[in-house]
């Protein structure tokens, strides 16, 4: 596998050469690998948007340098355009980011800027809204008439329909109740699917994220202290747990259990694998 | 004892949009809170528990039906300043929710338009910031604390107003597992050391565990309620209502319905690990 995204010793000072000078990233070296699904991990402070937003540019590094497909994207501020293109970036609460008359307009509005016309344009957001499970009749609606999980949507469209090679999304599922987590993470992972483009996921849910993500990046004061398979970060809750996160508690219960000697495959992630392990175990012991 | 109860309370918004179709928010729904009660209220999104919520302290007014905090009734203007610093009200983002640029003197905002004496405003900010374990901090700026010291300060802010009752609506939304933990303590030290009656809405079920009672929320109705035991007994219904159960509840209901002998649902990792090793030994 290539990499997309490569850093190189990427690093972020906020107020530098004042009284206030912090850190928040620090010498960052890792390669996001073309096609995966990367989930980024990390407490309050880690350093995590301040990282996610150099990769599209939004913020220039203080030292080191991003490259995306082998071309350092500071080297030329008139490039930075096509870079936001190919890297789409959808905030928290992109709810707040409405703004246009009608949804379809909104949607198209990154594509517009593309340069995109006609039935090319048309045929995006339409896409883009399918992809995202927005309703069709919504598209003429004015965006404010939507409801917050509806919203959440229609912002998330408008970056997919810019068709990014690398989409970067900062805590999408925040503040929805389960059903609309649940929802909106599975329209995440099938886009992927289907795509096969490069998702990075920022969150503070363990559970989704050890759903969805390849790889896990975990953030810490700045560093990247371990990027691994999903798998294999969260075998190590006692290390996560001394930097403020926390491991599914599905995973926890299996670890347990292991502990007490119960034969249960290492790294259970969700609650439908650790059903079928111990179902299957209750089984062979012919005791179901 | 009872302290807040609401009577056939209905709700709707106003929509000065003609296109919009008044839909009502709250429909005759009866409640009670008593006193020193840990309350938890779940809801998928839109099912009207931010808007019961705000029914507490007078934010909004009833429609139809009666709220009545401390036996004052809501809807009665005279009493409105004194339901709010009965009740005060915790949203979900803390940084909406500071005023001052020092983390005393925020908390003293609260207290100075209660027109507390200076003396015994000082007195409550330092009990407040002890309560929620940010003495340490006074002096510091609010926006440079992390989100679960932000959450914790607004709390405080509250706690030296002296409320009988805090509402605290999705407080956790925004923070990460750390801040979570750090906020959830402080609400249930607040209810068990300080017997403040607490009501927390949430979409996170292992911080509804705690409470000592559980109100699920339907269109504007309630669906169910009872001990968490019973709430998260009913795994099917919750689910069928965009809810969900904790992990530890779901696996357990998962392999029950499968035939395996299992009485109780657990609702908590310890538990669940002793139903399982009970199951497997």
């Amino acid at each position: 596998m290539s990499a997309i995204i490569r850093t190189e010793n990427l690093t972020y000072t906020y107020g530098l050469k004042t009284p206030l000078e912090k850190t928040a990233v620090s010498d960052l070296n890792i390669e996001i690998n073309e096609g995966e699904f990367l989930g980024v991990i990390g407490h309050t402070g880690s350093g995590k948007s301040t990282f996610v937003q150099m990769l599209n540019g939004l913020i220039t590094p203080t030292k080191g340098k991003v490259y995306l497909r082998g071309t350092d994207i500071n080297q030329n501020k008139k490039e930075l355009q096509r870079v936001r293109f190919q890297v789409g970036m959808v905030f928290q609460y992109p709810e707040y980011q409405l703004f246009e008359e009608t949804v379809y307009k909104d949607i198209g509005f990154g594509p517009g800027n593309m340069g995109i016309t006609g039935d090319d344009l048309d045929r995006r957001i339409r896409s883009a809204a399918a992809f995202t499970g927005l309703k069709s009749k919504l598209l003429q609606k004015s965006p404010f008439d939507l409801s917050g999980g509806e919203k959440r949507r229609a912002a998330i469209a408008g970056v997919i329909a810019m068709d990014p090679d690398v989409l970067i999304l900062d805590e999408p599922a925040a503040g929805l109740d389960p059903q609309g987590r649940d929802n909106l993470l599975s329209q995440i992972l099938e886009y992927h699917k289907k795509r096969k483009n490069t998702i990075i996921l920022v969150s503070h849910s363990m559970e989704d994220i050890a759903r969805v993500a390849d790889r896990i990046l975990v953030m810490n004061r700045g560093k990247a202290e371990i990027l691994d398979k999903t798998r294999n970060v969260f075998a190590q809750g006692h290390r996560l747990k001394k930097m403020g996160l926390e491991i599914p508690q599905i995973t926890k219960v299996t670890q347990k259990l292991i502990e007490n000697g119960i034969p249960l495959p290492q790294g259970i992630l969700t609650v439908e694998e650790a059903y079928v392990a111990i179902a299957q175990l209750l089984k062979k012991e012919g005791r179901l | 004892m009872n302290f807040i109860s609401v009577e056939n309370l209905s709700f709707k918004y106003d929509s000065d949009g003609e296109k919009l179709i008044e839909t009502s928010v709250i429909k005759n729904l009866n409640l009670r809170v008593n006193q020193g009660e840990f309350l938890c209220i779940l809801g998928h999104n839109g099912s009207g528990k931010s808007t019961l919520a705000k029914h507490f302290n007078g934010m909004l007014l009833p429609c139809g039906g009666k709220v009545y905090v401390d036996g004052m009734d809501t809807a009665d203007e005279k009493l409105c300043f004194d339901i709010r610093s009965t009740v005060g009200l915790v949203l979900q983002n803390p940084d909406n929710q500071l005023v001052a640029s020092v983390v005393e003197e925020d908390i003293a905002f609260g207290p100075e338009n209660l027109g507390v004496p200076s003396a015994e405003i000082r007195e409550r900010v330092e009990n407040a910031l002890k309560a929620v374990d940010m003495y340490d901090y006074r002096n510091h700026a609010p926006h440079k604390l992390s989100g679960g010291q932000k959450q914790r300060i607004a709390i405080a802010g509250i706690i030296a107003m002296e409320p009988k009752c805090i509402v605290l609506d999705e407080p956790t939304a925004m923070l990460d597992p750390r801040g979570r933990n750090e906020v959830i303590s402080t609400i249930t030290k607040l209810n068990r050391e300080y017997g403040i009656t607490v009501v927390l809405i949430t979409h996170y079920m292992d911080e509804a565990v705690k409470a000592d009672r559980v109100v699920v929320m339907d269109n504007g109705e309630i669906l169910t309620q009872g001990t968490p035991q019973q709430v998260f007994a009913q795994v099917d219904l919750l689910k069928s209502h965009c809810l969900d159960v904790p992990q530890a509840t779901e696996i357990c209901h998962k392999l029950k319905k499968l035939g395996v002998d299992i009485k109780t649902l657990p609702l908590d990792e310890n538990s669940c690990v002793d139903v399982l090793m009970e199951v497997l030994r």
